[in-house]
């Protein structure tokens, strides 16, 4: 499908969302509560069939934090980028969606390692990459370490 | 509680075992925590960053012409395809594009990298299987390869010869005919390595039907590259997404519907030839011309974001660069195809035998800076 056509078709299912189309693939933009329902049709349906999460990862945008997650169809070759924004910056929260990509699991882990975000339902939350007791998360903008040197 | 590296055995007797991070079979510092009954692995459970050192943090203080650079560490065996991704990433954000003189040599650079990648992992693999020889014959021909990268790029392994809107030096002059030399070496030599190895009827029962995964599942884990195209996905981005040219260029995409172990270990032995027939093409047909586009001293990106995938020896790396204008990435996100390659590791080696595990992770072939960052 094209964008104009994954316009519409996800228009059609799911009409309160708002889009962006200034980059390469056609973005869709959705509040936490509404991705799994919208995760659900993007995989399922068969005209979508967003079988493969190609890249699933994090923006510290200071005021909010955006999951951005790209997906890929395997069958139609078409690609699609859902933004979920999350206002609270201090306990932000969303639901896994390792039920529907397996990959997810350890994407997710990463993302709860350097940005802190805490996924609902997911089966083994953990730092992925740095200890259990660090301190902060240092891919976010504000993250400071004693032992970093301002350039 | 038992601490993170301790063995103990739990209330239901099975023994919890933990590989790495310092083993010789997982070819860098990976450690995975496996819980097994008696000889048959039950679950896995991978625990990274041994060898994280935020790459992602460390190019958001970098220029778009120093960032490049970091990326050589991660696949330290794709290096020559690292840099291309990213110098594409920002090539699309400039709307430029490299010259075709500088294109062609990309990808010649690009698919000698493969061969040596694949070579290094056709020796390796024999070596987890307890073949020691192997190394030998493979590293004739990737030495042969690496003294070609050193001429031409200065480097042998971290290239670093590819900048936005080109590449940085023109090419050796000896480049063509030692390359040529090199096509006419392995063309020779490689019925040697199936009669070493690939006809070896020990080996052959050590991979087949061994770590099955199947086309839903490669899918669903994310896997990219001859591990998923052992199990029936078409995912080649050289065809898909077509970049630098691949589109000219004649090559077929390996694919085997078999799943398992042999399977992937086939795509990769075939995917070498495949490499060696594009080389081919493009070793006397190198256009004239700049090897560079002429661009800023200093590169901004407009605001915004951009995508850019390339295929790398172990599947799709993608450089997810986002610009809010600035001399430098606002955030940079590496897809790294060996991330998503580990986490079918847990899946393809459920119920499997611990001595299996070898031959999964051998054929998987993880390169563990990749998966860290």
């Amino acid at each position: 499908m094209t964008k104009e056509e994954l316009k519409s078709a996800i228009s059609l299912s799911s009409p309160t969302v708002t889009y962006d189309e200034s980059g390469e693939f056609l973005t869709v933009l959705i509040t936490p509560d509404d991705l799994l329902p919208l995760m659900n049709i993007l995989r399922s349906k068969a005209e979508f069939e967003f079988d493969y999460l190609f890249c699933l990862t994090c923006i510290d945008w200071k005021d909010h934090l955006m999951m951005v997650y790209h997906l890929q169809s395997r069958t139609h070759q078409h690609c699609l980028v859902v933004k979920a924004k999350i206002t609270d910056t201090l306990q932000p929260k969303i639901e896994s969606v390792n039920n529907i990509w397996k990959t997810a699991e350890l994407h997710e882990d990463e993302v709860f390692d350097l940005f802190g975000v805490t996924f609902l339902n997911h089966p083994n939350l953990r730092r992925l990459f740095l200890e259990a007791d660090w301190n902060g998360f240092p891919l976010r903008k504000n993250y400071t370490d004693e032992n970093m040197i301002k350039l | 509680m038992t601490l993170l590296g301790e063995n103990h055995i739990t209330e239901e007797g099975q023994f919890v075992i933990n590989m790495g991070p310092q083993h010789p079979a997982t070819h860098g510092v990976l450690h995975l925590k496996i819980w097994l009954d008696g000889e048959t692995i039950k679950k896995i459970e991978p625990h990274l960053g041994y060898i994280h050192r935020s790459i992602e943090k460390m190019c958001e203080s970098l220029t778009y012409r120093q960032y490049i650079y970091t990326t050589s560490r991660m696949d330290y065996l794709s290096a020559h395809m690292n840099n291309q991704a990213c110098a594409l990433a920002v090539e699309k954000g400039l709307q430029i594009e490299a010259s075709p003189r500088a294109q062609a040599i990309r990808v010649i650079l690009a698919e000698l990298t493969r061969l040596a990648s694949h070579q290094l992992w056709w020796a390796a693999t024999g070596l987890d299987l307890g073949g020691v020889t192997p190394f030998f014959y493979a590293f004739r021909e990737r030495e042969a390869i690496n003294n070609i990268l050193e001429e031409t790029c200065g480097t042998r392994l971290t290239q670093n010869f590819v900048v936005p809107g080109g590449i940085m030096y023109d090419i050796h002059p000896n480049f063509q005919n030692h390359v040529k030399q090199v096509i006419k070496q392995i063309k020779d030599n490689f019925h040697e390595y199936d009669e070493i190895l690939t006809g070896n009827v020990i080996f052959q029962n050590r991979l087949q039907g061994v770590g099955y995964i199947s086309k839903e599942d490669a899918i669903s884990y994310g896997c990219t590259g001859p591990t998923a195209r052992a199990s029936g996905v078409s995912c080649d981005i050289r065809k898909q997404f077509p970049y630098d040219g691949y589109d000219k260029i004649q090559f077929d995409e390996i694919i085997a519907t078999g799943g398992d172990c042999w399977a992937r270990y086939e795509v990769r032995m075939a995917e070498m030839l495949q490499s060696v027939h594009i080389i081919e093409q493009l070793i006397d047909n190198i256009p004239e011309g700049d090897f560079q586009t002429k661009t800023k001293a200093v590169l901004k990106l407009p605001k915004g974001e951009f995508y850019q995938r390339v295929e790398t020896a172990r599947g799709e790396l993608g450089v997810y660069l986002v610009s809010d204008g600035a001399a430098t990435p606002y955030r940079c996100k590496f897809r790294s195809p060996g991330f998503s390659n580990l986490s079918a590791i847990p899946h393809m080696a459920k119920e499997a035998k611990i001595g299996d595990l070898m031959a999964i992770m051998a054929t998987v072939d993880l390169v563990i800076p990749d998966i860290d960052r």
